[in-house]
């Protein structure tokens, strides 16, 4: 038979991850951390949208998928903010700077920061961990400041000490120009002045005007509430954007996991408007 | 057209295996499947269905993608070889090879697999037509022609000859490489045996299977029908019927550790399974009901609604032979005609 030179054409495979080394690590809150991965030769591994996601591995543990926190405007590195729930986690969690991982990506679509959210009055709402694919898009939109109209961010969590990029959100987004923050804790704590309650139920009192286009991000029964919230306040679907999150294996659409209907949440996502998500069968 | 005796086949087998590997089907402990030819190997090309499809040469159950080694804090990834020898893989009947044109769909959309693609690429087929189909088969209804099924080359047994069709650039290839054990044939006797395939498959329990009540996008109505809290209730979630499945597709990865280093490799995984979607936030299908309505919503009304209305079952009738509890794509598919009907 012929001699095969068909090898030529291959690159790397999508599964085949990149060796990232880990170059600062945060503690955000008791069970958060903020992992800081750039190239072992320094720089970023690859470029991303806010709201894509990567796979991180680390051999013979396990591979998951998690949002980029970090926003493309930040030339020098990627981060990714992880809450310590399982055996994956754990293991990341126990990782010291100068450690190396896997990761491979970026997967998924993106939150559409240069098409339907140009120009917009933007409201950010996020629950806890959910915060970590917002921050991507708070910070590059804060990067790229004109091009945006009013900027609101609604951030809730359980306690004070669960609050997520607390620094960044008290020296940068509070001090930026036309944005309004607004923190919440669920229940009252000594040393916190600010405000208690849910999320969904804070959003009502702040009585926003429905000139906003809205991204949601948090755990599922947080999204649920705040859309019913929105809906009350005279948003449409149309205006508002959240992420799903299912299983996932390969981050291509191809291992079968991660679908509703015929969406693969990994590749057809993980950002949908939620009237995309309406027309979706109810499975996630 | 050409034929070869039916005795001289193993030579043929021989010819071939002697400069590739040659995968064919071969009879072990009762049960026949694809394996690597071997001069002793015993042949089997008159069991219709192979247990397992031949899916395998090109998607295999289980196969490493990388190794990964550890020196400190340093890792080292090294990617596992492609594919790079042609081969050959012998007998495979028309259902099998549009399993594979419904695996192309899913491997080599972007970004393409190379693991799979390498594999495509030097894999040539050679397809046998179904000279006996059973009474568990239903690829017509799937668009299979199994009279003339697409390979490399298409042959087909008539009385003691097989009879050697090629259709393209690699079959020729194959075909002169097998030149001294050819003789040239004529038509006839294969369009014999075509007319008499067909007059089997008209008198077959499942020859008037219809897929109409599965036309058009009707994703929410058939997702949310009565008909699965009943349908389901046989099914063991043995996963039987993924296994045996020319088209599933759905993969697992997972590490081994060597002791030296840690291989990641591929496997094929089933949604049958109760594992299947759980992570540590949730599982978003709980229950029996969910995942075997996945599995037949997938290959009847996702998998079209992505790739052009092209269905992700191929009427082989495995999981109809296969299947411990009797339930199968055909119950599920005459179940909602009914319903269509009787509306």
């Amino acid at each position: 038979m012929s001699e095969c030179t068909c090898h030529q054409n291959y690159k790397l495979d999508t599964l085949v991850p990149m060796v990232g080394v880990i170059t600062d690590i945060r503690k955000e809150t008791p069970d958060v951390k903020t992992f800081r991965v750039e190239a072992p030769e320094g720089g970023k591994l690859f470029e991303h949208m806010p709201g894509q996601c990567a796979m991180l591995c680390v051999p013979g543990v396990g591979e998951a998928m998690f949002s980029i926190t970090s926003s493309p405007t930040n030339k020098l590195f990627q981060e990714f903010s992880i809450k310590k729930c399982g055996v994956l986690t754990d293991y990341l969690h126990d990782l010291q700077v100068g450690d190396e991982i896997m990761v491979r990506g970026p997967y998924g679509n993106n939150f559409p920061v240069d098409t339907e959210l140009k120009g917009k009055n933007l409201l950010f709402v996020a629950g806890g961990i959910g915060l970590a694919p917002l921050r991507s898009v708070i910070n590059y939109v804060l990067d790229n400041r004109d091009d945006y109209g009013t900027i609101d961010i609604l951030y809730g969590s359980r306690s004070a000490d669960d609050l997520v990029q607390l620094k960044e959100i008290q020296e940068v987004w509070m001090k930026a120009r036309d944005t309004n923050v607004y923190l919440t804790i669920d229940r009252p704590q000594d040393g916190w002045d600010g405000h208690v309650g849910f999320v969904p139920s804070y959003l009502k009192e702040l009585n926003m005007k429905t000139d906003k286009t809205v991204l949601v991000c948090g755990p599922p029964i947080m999204i649920k509430f705040v859309l019913g919230a929105l809906t009350e306040m005279g948003f449409t679907k149309t205006q508002a954007y959240t992420t799903l999150e299912l299983r996932m294996k390969c981050g291509v659409g191809k291992c079968g996991r991660c679908n509703i209907g015929s969406k693969y949440v990994c590749k057809d996502g993980p950002v949908f408007r939620c009237d995309e998500v309406d027309e979706l069968p109810d499975e996630y | 057209m050409k034929k070869i005796k039916r005795e001289n086949l193993k030579q043929l087998f021989d010819l071939i295996s002697s400069g590739q590997r040659l995968y064919i089907p071969i009879k072990k402990a009762g049960q026949t499947n694809y394996g690597i030819y071997a001069a002793d190997s015993r042949v089997d090309l008159d069991t219709l269905k192979t247990v397992k499809s031949s899916k395998e040469a090109f998607f295999p159950q289980s196969e490493t993608l990388y190794t990964v080694t550890k020196e400190n804090r340093k890792i080292k990834i090294t990617q596992q070889e492609l594919e790079g020898e042609d081969f050959v893989l012998f007998g495979v009947r028309g259902c099998d090879i549009k399993g594979a044109q419904v695996l192309d769909r899913v491997f080599l959309s972007s970004p393409v697999d190379s693991f799979y693609e390498a594999r495509r690429n030097h894999g040539i087929i050679v397809a046998l037509a179904c000279s006996e189909p059973e009474e568990s088969c239903f690829c017509t209804t799937f668009g299979v022609d199994p009279t003339e099924p697409e390979g490399d080359v298409t042959t087909w047994f008539k009385g003691e000859y097989l009879y050697w069709k090629a259709n393209t650039e690699k079959g020729e290839r194959l075909t002169a490489l097998c030149s001294e054990l050819l003789t040239d044939a004529d038509e006839a006797a294969v369009e014999e045996e075509k007319e008499s395939i067909k007059a089997i498959l008209s008198r077959l329990p499942y020859a008037d299977l219809s897929l109409e009540s599965w036309h058009g996008d009707a994703t929410n109505e058939k997702f949310g029908s009565e008909l699965w809290k009943e349908l389901y209730k046989p099914c063991l979630a043995c996963g039987t019927c993924t296994f045996v499945c020319p088209t599933c597709q759905c993969y697992d990865l997972k590490d081994y550790d060597t002791g030296s280093g840690v291989q990641r490799y591929r496997c094929w995984d089933s949604c049958m399974y109760s594992d299947f979607t759980m992570m540590a936030h949730g599982n978003n299908r709980t229950s029996q009901m969910q995942r075997f309505r996945q599995r037949f919503m997938h290959k009847l009304v996702y998998f079209p609604a992505n790739n052009d209305g092209m269905y992700s079952c191929v009427g082989c009738g495995r999981c109809v032979d296969k299947c411990p509890a009797s339930t199968n794509i055909v119950k599920v598919i005459k179940a909602f005609s009914k319903e269509v009907n009787s509306k």
